[in-house]
């Protein structure tokens, strides 16, 4: 194997003035979480009768996890496919669709009217309700991430574990319990990983199929029989993009080199994948006729046409060329797009297409909402940032490390 | 060693797999069982007829008393101002009665509007914990004790009734009309019906009121358009509409006679249909794996 993986804690100090900047926003987010929670969603939000879902369910929620996606592709890549070159972005990926589910867990709880009945879907069930099916499936997803992640933890204090004081009893039998679990977790991780990819393709697509129920409510341009599948495939879309953006988002604020010999590889793949969710996109509008609807001008028409020129057909082109897909800055750009162009996507989906019947005004984001979403984004960006501090994530290139690949198949070595 | 480790994998595989199938196997039964939709034959209707309304709004008055919530006197109701602006059931009003302009007759037309309590209702499907239900008499009803506040029902409901009530930090409800389910249970009429002084709602067998209303139709074809909204709309509703004009100036949604949650439930019992499509799509991706994992085992070989 010519690759080896090198997972270090990054070791540059953690606040920076930038550092302090996203801290303020994180900050004025959580004023006003506050605020939501003590006097209730309309106190801060822009929400009314007619719009019963804002940004806080169409981004939070509907791109977070879209975004998120990044962790059941490569593990599809890497772990299934077994493609050992990429394992070094893989547990970037893990954290950030830990983190990222575990923001859209949190946005949705702060959205509900009732946040402390959020267990009610554990025991009341409705098998025909879409958004059951998102419900559970993210809540097993979630725990699912938390335990491709624990190897990370166990391995990290096996053989550390230094209580003080009274606790350090407790020391050698914390060790073992770790010990026992590290060992269970290399037996049965592969269970867990195709669980993980079987999950995720599953609420990805009943996404989409969330606001099929909406029926004529919602702009012709979006509401299709085949909105999960739209969904499933720009989620698969979007998957490596945003690794290849943290990667080297991370690269530049870590001062390491970009990993540019497995993203341009990993780059290849997102041409032809937005070609297939093109395709799909053109045909579902011909077949409907929904494409009488972008002769006239209006929000509907003019937000389509920016989802489809600047999130799907300009990257496509940009990430079939090869210049772009070596170069640091160009695939950047190119990823921004095609993560933008989701993210537009699910806002388009969520709010732009809903028109109901008996709307007086329409609805705009309040400043409340924006800053509660601004500030959960900051809050992951730190949160990760501690993370690779602490824990091995990042892998440090060009240097022969001796760390294997953490969830090969133990079994059969 | 290198069998040892395949047969386990295998192993493993195969019991993840059976339980699975064993989960799906029950699981049906259970979910099959949270939403109630019975349609019974006698669900109880009602007719509105919007030429005999006189939007005296004494419905609205005698609904705030029936369910607790603060109505005021009686005689404010007569204040016609609050026919500038078209209003929409919400917190504070399970039923809103709007005035709209007749260029017909010249007379205006007075339009109740609440619930309509569909017999294929959008919020029992949407609902992520079954708080609403379709009862026997036709009523649906909303179960405070289970309802998380999402509001998923709010945008299903294709004619965006459910209210939610927002400025509320705790315990905040959705609101709608419940076709005085607690009433009827008592043998009394409905509160709007009972207080009506000219009889422009009726309340009856579902079946016996779109006969009335045909009838009706049949009788005066100069006073009423061809039309009995909610017959066969979104797959028929217990409330039902007659006017003398085109029910889209009257601000009534134009939908199809397909049921509200239909589509989405085909897609989603596809997706899910005794859980085979996800077994299947583990068992391949399984598959996948083993076979990448031995290719690469073969190479270093």
């Amino acid at each position: 194997m010519e690759m080896l993986m090198n997972p270090s804690q990054m070791t540059k100090k953690y606040f920076t003035p930038g550092v302090m900047l996203v801290s303020l926003i994180a900050l004025n987010g959580l004023i006003f979480l506050a605020l939501r929670l003590i006097f209730g969603v309309g106190a801060i939000t822009n929400l009314d009768n007619q719009h019963p879902w804002g940004i806080w369910i169409g981004i939070d929620v509907a791109a977070g996890v879209a975004l998120a996606a990044g962790g059941f592709t490569t593990a599809a890549l890497g772990h299934i496919m077994h493609r050992e070159e990429y394992e070094v972005v893989i547990r970037p990926a893990l954290l950030t669709a830990l983190l990222g589910y575990t923001f859209v867990a949190l946005s949705v709880a702060i959205d509900l009217g009732r946040w402390y009945s959020i267990w009610h879907p554990l025991i009341f069930w409705n098998g025909n309700s879409v958004l059951f099916e998102v419900g559970i499936c993210v809540m097993i997803y979630v725990s699912v991430l938390y335990i491709e992640f624990l190897p990370i933890v166990t391995k990290k204090f096996i053989g550390n574990v230094r209580f003080k004081g009274m606790l350090a009893k407790l020391n050698s039998p914390v060790d073992k319990l770790l010990r026992m679990l590290d060992r269970g977790l290399d037996k049965t991780m592969f269970i867990f990983i195709i669980a993980g990819v079987v999950l995720s393709c599953l609420h990805q697509s009943s996404l989409g199929t969330l606001m099929v129920i909406a029926g004529p409510k919602m702009h012709p341009l979006w509401q299709t029989p085949i909105l999960p599948l739209l969904f499933l495939i720009s989620a698969i879309c979007v998957g490596f993009p945003m690794v290849i953006m943290e990667s080297l988002i991370a690269s530049r604020s870590f001062k390491l080199k970009p990993e540019m010999h497995v993203l341009s590889k990993l780059g290849s793949y997102i041409g032809p994948m937005l070609g297939i969710y093109l395709a799909f996109k053109v045909i579902d509008i011909l077949i409907r006729e929904a494409f009488v609807y972008l002769m006239v001008l209006s929000t509907e028409s003019v937000m389509f046409s920016i989802e489809i020129i600047f999130g799907i057909i300009l990257p496509m082109r940009l990430f079939f060329s090869k210049v772009v897909r070596e170069s640091p800055l160009g695939i950047f750009i190119a990823s921004m797009l095609v993560i933008l162009g989701v993210v537009l996507n699910r806002l388009n989906n969520f709010i732009v297409a809903y028109n109901p019947p008996y709307a007086t005004t329409s609805y705009f984001p309040s400043i409340g909402e924006i800053s509660v979403t601004l500030g959960f984004v900051c809050i992951e960006v730190l949160m990760y940032r501690l993370i690779v501090k602490y824990f091995p994530i990042i892998s440090i290139p060009e240097k022969a490390g001796v760390f294997k690949t953490k969830y090969s198949i133990q079994g059969s070595k | 060693m290198a069998t040892q480790g395949r047969r386990d994998f295998l192993k493993s595989l195969s019991a993840i797999g059976i339980s699975t199938i064993g989960v799906a196997g029950i699981t049906p039964s259970i979910t099959k069982a949270s939403p109630e939709n019975i349609l019974s034959k006698d669900r109880m209707g009602v007719l509105v007829d919007t030429t005999v309304c006189i939007g005296c709004r004494k419905c609205e008055w005698a609904c705030k008393n029936a369910h607790d919530m603060p109505s005021g006197s009686i005689d404010e109701y007569e204040n016609e101002s609050v026919f500038d602006n078209k209003r929409r059931p919400d917190y504070s009003a399970l039923t809103v009665v709007n005035k709209y302009q007749n260029d017909k007759t010249g007379s205006p037309i007075n339009v109740k509007v609440q619930c309509m309590h569909c017999d294929q209702p959008a919020c029992v499907s949407a609902c992520i914990v079954g708080a609403f239900s379709k009862k026997e008499n036709g009523s649906v009803v909303w179960d405070e004790s289970k309802c998380i506040g999402c509001r998923y029902c709010m945008v299903a409901c294709p004619f965006q009734i459910p209210s939610f009530d927002y400025h509320k930090a705790l315990e905040p409800e959705i609101r709608k009309c419940d076709f005085c389910f607690d009433r009827t249970a008592e043998g009394k009429l409905p509160a709007c019906i009972e207080i009506c002084p000219v009889e422009a709602i009726t309340y009856g067998r579902r079946e016996d009121l779109v006969q009335v209303a045909q009838e009706k139709i049949k009788n005066y074809p100069e006073r009423y358009n061809n039309h009995i909204l909610g017959e066969t709309e979104v797959g028929g509703t217990s409330w039902m509409y007659m006017a003398g004009v085109d029910f889209k100036n009257l601000d009534f949604p134009t939908l199809g006679d397909k049921s509200a949650p239909g589509v989405s439930e085909s897609i989603q019992h596809g997706i899910f249909s005794y859980f085979v499509p996800p077994v299947a799509l583990y068992a391949l991706l399984g598959g996948v794996m083993w076979i990448s994992k031995n290719r690469d085992k073969k190479e270093e070989n």
